[in-house]
């Protein structure tokens, strides 16, 4: 349960557990995803995917599909139109190399091939299935060891720079107690339940698209620049999104070959990926093989964290999971040292993934932490504790705010963790069921990227928020309306808000858990904009009692405008603006974060999570039976949204732990499980006796709103949490994810 | 998907002289619709079979017969008095598959005649590794070759009660023990249906009922529900006197077809049950066991989930299906509010 005594700060609608605004047109289904837009004159586009994963395209029967009713037009690398932007360029930071059908050469399975357009989507599918793809096939590299690593070359997204902290040499002399240890974690797939999905539609040199996407106004540009039109000729209508999950931050090649279709036909074209479809072109985590070096001294103080991590990547893009780099900020060891090699597959480029590097890293480093404890003969909770970073490890910056501490003792007093068994299987439950208890640390960073925002105040009291601002589901239709009322101190349902399209001021990227904080930053100062303009006039007004306030700060609350700090003087907002002829107010807002804190001070929301499993002794089979995470996140905007999302994440680890993994056929390199029936996430049935304790924490630092973000933070934590519970209830320490039934038996 | 025609005949006569090479009956479509959407299966003429009159029926015949129509659906048969009474295993094999949704779509005989759910059944072309997919692969009854088990948890009750399938077809009405239904590598087509046939009900012999008491089914898997078995087994016992009297024993997703094992019934039978002889005869099923593509795993969990099943059988049939029907979970308390 969120810690209701916290206090509220700004307003009386933030800190409340405001239910969704847009709850009843989702669950009516009148909330319009970007698939259900029906254009006249529409054509259907599906793609042929490739169903190796490396060689080259040698028959394609476009014939035969043409000759389907219904088919219009096959598009193939032989006659695709051209594109006035190269598809090897990235138009931004956050774009991939996109494959649209340059050339006949297969990279990957699920990588297009052909795109068939059709007056119906059966006929289109059928045209995909006419087509008949034979291959040459070339012998696949699937697996981390098909091919020969190499060293990261710094380069920003997707290229991570090794970290060094401290003499890593005189870390491990100096260590009394070292482990050497490798964990994997297996590829994931990016799967929300809503898929990609366009509609294009053009008008002259003027594109609109109606596409769920993480990052509106980065993605006009992304669009524009393949197809050489300025960004203010692409519209993106994106009200919701059905899960996004990193995977709809990133422009990706199925969307741009639509877009292509509805130029080439003249007509409007819809896209929508199939659940397979999902397996190849969009995005996945990579696979990582992690090794971690320990060292502690005799008093269990690490003296050094040596983690080098192995990530897949395609063969013609980079994006290497960091997964090493979650060994920077947490413990406070006598050195670090983050090292990143690649290894290059024929599989499609992988991409951020509901926290990338953290999830894939702090499952290897929470259970090496584990491991190091055990070496030490130390409860893991003690062992977390006597290398608590006071400071950031490695860099001495101090944190913004730091409650890891609170995390601690709060999630092991609901878990009940004191009385622990040191030693692994010791406990059975009546059922004679092993069971057993483990925990990890959760760390997340806490970015914020650029965005802007307007608020109107209108003469009748309301008051409209416009910000272009993505919600991929956690609730920013609601959040961010709490933050914008809050800010001109009216209640919720005098603020009208307006999110979701591109025409709006740019919202930002709807990722990195930075979301709310930066949204929420520029809608706070957009509100605040408007009371600094509310006080100039009350202060010109003779009329006013706020008359001759002049530079005074004002706030707005309960319908009036205050100087602050004098709760003797006001005057009715409304009262303002009618004495000034019934003007409306416009105030616009930015958010972002000046450059100098974040050289100043470090900045992550933490938490600690712990684990229950019953594995059963005989047939292998494991239950998480409780799960309990306390997360320290700065300002918790609303507590029920910020609960939910908490759980979806540690429900999320518990999938990591249990079940997500892509299986390749070493023959045609395809991946096997490409749909929900075979790519298993868990189901209500696996989650069992869930709770998140939200952690009080005033930070003054990181934001104006003192927002944290709680996006990713859920899953980090909980695989090593899983992992750890599975050794202390059966003595096994698995060194892989996930964890199965053949890892148990016995 | 391919184009195709579509009928609803209104009687078994006329869907019996509807049937054409190509054809395909459609009963709940949960495993149909699945391969026509991913082109596993392209008929050109889909016969609905769902409108036809009195194969909706579970009734008890006087000689103490259970005769379940062909279209009673999965939800409706594992809820139904007579067969909670007489086979509460059928009912908890069936609650432990799918969900909730599909159970309601699904109908007996589209359950037992469901295609293999290895990928190399529904992705065929081109030519793949089929040992990629080793955990779903036989360990018995496919002589070492690379063939997918039958993933029904109904069938394996089922053949442990001596089910019978009641067919018609062009050349008039027959019946099969379900044991001959599915057919091994080298036996020819995955089924014994020949062209054109309907499953018309299935019965289970008025012997059944006498496992009432004893009666299990087992399902182990990575999920703890909405998942395939990686190994199951039904285990029906009759104890009298301390001694079991008779014994039945069958395996699923170890095998191509629903397994039964008679030499493991012949180990129990006449014995006092204790954990021992459940051991000895859950490794006299898997005797014969041969692994592929490194699944020897689930060799070992397949005797271990029988030995578990037969221990679960001797303790007695609950009173109430477990809320998590099947599973080795399935008693915990507090499951109530999650499953």
């Amino acid at each position: 349960m969120p810690d209701t005594t916290q206090p509220i700060r700004f307003g009386s609608n933030a800190g409340q557990p405001v239910s969704r605004r847009d709850g009843i047109a989702k669950v009516t289904g009148a909330a319009p995803f970007a698939a259900d837009n029906q254009p006249d004159n529409l054509l259907h586009a599906v793609y042929a995917p490739a169903a190796i994963a490396r060689g080259r395209v040698t028959h394609l029967d476009v014939a035969a599909a043409r000759a389907h009713p219904g088919v219009t037009h096959v598009f193939t690398p032989a006659n695709r139109p051209a594109l006035e932007g190269d598809p090897d360029d990235k138009p931004t930071m956050f774009s991939f190399r996109v494959e649209v059908l340059q050339d006949d050469t297969v990279r990957y399975a699920g990588q297009p091939i052909a795109l068939v357009l059709a007056e119906t989507l059966e006929a289109a599918h059928e045209g995909v299935r006419l087509l008949a793809p034979r291959y040459d096939m070339e012998p696949s590299r699937v697996t981390l060891d098909d091919a020969t690593p190499f060293d990261v070359e710094p380069g920003g997204f997707g290229r991570p720079a090794a970290t060094v902290h401290g003499d890593v040499e005189a870390g491990h002399a100096a260590a009394a107690r070292a482990i050497d240890v490798t964990y994997e974690t297996a590829a994931q797939y990016h799967n929300a339940m809503e898929t990609h999905a366009i509609v294009a539609q053009w008008d002259g040199d003027r594109l609109h698209l109606d596409v769920p996407t993480q990052a509106l106004n980065i993605s006009c540009a992304a669009y524009a620049a393949f197809f050489g039109i300025p960004a203010e000729n692409v519209t993106i209508s994106s009200p919701y999104l059905g899960g996004g999950f990193g995977s709809k931050a990133i422009p990706i090649g199925p969307n741009v070959l639509a877009i292509l279709a509805a130029r080439a036909m003249g007509r409007p074209v819809k896209l929508m990926l199939t659940r397979q479809q999902m397996f190849g072109p969009v995005g996945h985590r990579g696979a990582t093989r992690q090794r971690l070096r320990l060292g502690t001294d005799a008093a269990g103080a690490l003296t050094v964290i040596d983690h080098d991590g192995l990530s897949a990547t395609s063969t013609f893009d980079d994006f290497m999971e960091p997964a090493a780099n979650a060994s920077q900020g947490l413990y406070a060891a006598g050195a670090l040292r983050s090292t990143h090699r690649g290894v290059r597959l024929d599989i499609g480029t992988p991409g951020p993934m509901r926290a990338p590097g953290e999830a894939s890293g702090s499952a290897a480093l929470e259970c090496a932490l584990d491991e190091m404890a055990e070496a030490a003969g130390l409860d893991p909770l003690d062992f977390r504790l006597i290398n608590y970073a006071e400071t950031e490890p490695g860099t001495g910056k101090p944190y913004t705010s730091k409650a890891l501490r609170e995390c601690y003792a709060q999630g092991a007093e609901r878990f009940g963790w004191a009385g622990r068994p040191l030693a692994p299987g010791q406990m059975r439950d009546e059922q004679g069921m092993l069971t057993g208890w483990g925990m990890g640390t959760a760390l997340f960073p806490c970015p914020m990227f650029f965005a802007e925002a307007r608020a109107t105040l209108r003469p009748d009291g309301t008051a409209l928020f416009e910000t272009s601002a993505a919600d991929m589901g956690q609730g920013a239709w609601t959040s961010l309306a709490q933050i914008a009322a809050d800010s001109l101190g009216l209640p919720l349902e005098k603020v009208e808000f307006h999110a979701g399209h591109s025409s709006l001021p740019d919202g930002g990227v709807a990722g990195g858990s930075g979301h709310t904080a930066t949204a929420g930053t520029a809608l706070h100062t957009a509100g605040i904009d408007v009371v600094r303009q509310l006080g100039e006039i009350a202060s010109a007004d003779p009329d006013s009692p706020l008359h001759g306030a002049g530079n005074a700060r004002f706030v707005a609350h309960d319908g009036r405008l205050w100087i602050e700090g004098d709760d003797q003087r006001s005057d009715a907002i409304e009262e303002i603006v009618m004495r000034a002829g019934g003007v409306e107010i416009t105030g616009q807002g930015q958010g972002g974060r000046p450059q100098e804190v974040g050289e100043t001070y470090a900045m992550n929301a933490h938490g600690a999570v712990f684990a229950e499993v019953k594995v059963d002794p005989d047939l292998g089979q494991v239950r998480v039976s409780r799960l309990v995470g306390a997360f320290a996140a700065g300002r918790i905007i609303n507590p029920k949204l910020v609960e939910s999302q908490l759980m979806g994440g540690m429900i999320w680890g518990l999938g990591f732990a249990l079940h997500e993994k892509a299986s390749h056929d070493p023959a045609t390199g395809r991946i096997l499980n490409a749909d929900l029936a075979g790519y298993h996430v868990p189901v209500n049935a696996d989650v069992q006796g869930l709770e998140v304790i939200t952690v009080h924490e005033d930070d003054p630092h990181v934001n104006p709103l003192g927002i944290k973000g709680v996006g990713e933070i859920g899953i980090v934590g909980t695989v090593g949490a899983i992992g750890n519970a599975i050794w202390h209830a059966t003595g096994k320490r698995i060194r892989h994810f996930p964890i199965g039934i053949p890892d148990l038996l016995g | 998907m391919k184009p195709f025609d579509f009928l609803q005949p209104a009687t078994i006569d006329e869907a019996l002289s509807a049937w054409t090479d190509g054809a395909a009956w459609l009963g709940g479509g949960t495993n149909l619709v699945d391969l026509m959407k991913t082109g596993a299966v392209q008929p050109d003429l889909v016969i609905d079979i769902t409108r036809l009159p009195g194969l909706n029926a579970v009734e008890v015949l006087p000689d103490g017969t259970t005769r379940i129509g062909a279209l009673v659906t999965n939800a409706d048969l594992a809820d139904h008095p007579e067969i909670t009474a007489r086979a509460p295993m059928v009912a908890e094999a069936l609650l432990s598959g799918a969900s909730g949704q599909l159970r309601n779509a699904a109908t007996v005989a589209g359950n037992i005649l469901q295609s293999p759910r290895d990928a190399f059944f529904a992705h065929q072309e081109p030519a793949s590794d089929p040992l990629a997919s080793a955990g779903s692969l036989s360990v018995l009854g496919a002589e070492g070759t690379a063939t997918a088990v039958n993933p029904s948890d109904f069938c394996v009750p089922l053949v442990a009660l001596d089910a019978v399938v009641e067919l018609q077809g062009p050349d008039g009405p027959r019946e099969i023990p379900l044991a001959g239904l599915h057919q091994l590598p080298g036996q020819g087509a995955r089924t014994a249906l020949r062209p054109g046939e309907l499953i018309l009900a299935l019965r289970l012999p008025p012997e059944a009922a006498g496992f009432a008491a004893n009666a299990r089914y087992l399902k182990v898997r990575d999920r703890t529900s909405f998942a395939f078995a990686m190994a199951s087994a039904a285990a029906a016992l009759k104890i009298d006197g301390g001694r079991i009297t008779a014994a039945r024993l069958a395996l699923g997703a170890v095998a191509p077809k629903p397994w039964r094992v008679a030499e493991a019934e012949e180990i129990l039978t006449g014995q006092a049950p204790d954990p021992e002889l459940f051991a000895r005869a859950a490794g006299a099923a898997l005797a014969g066991a041969v692994e592929i593509g490194g699944n020897g795993w689930k060799i070992d969990l397949a005797r271990r989930t029988a030995a578990r099943a037969l221990a679960m059988a001797a303790a007695g049939t609950p009173a109430r299906i477990p809320a998590l029907p099947a599973s080795p979970f399935g008693t915990t308390a507090g499951d109530h509010a999650h499953a």
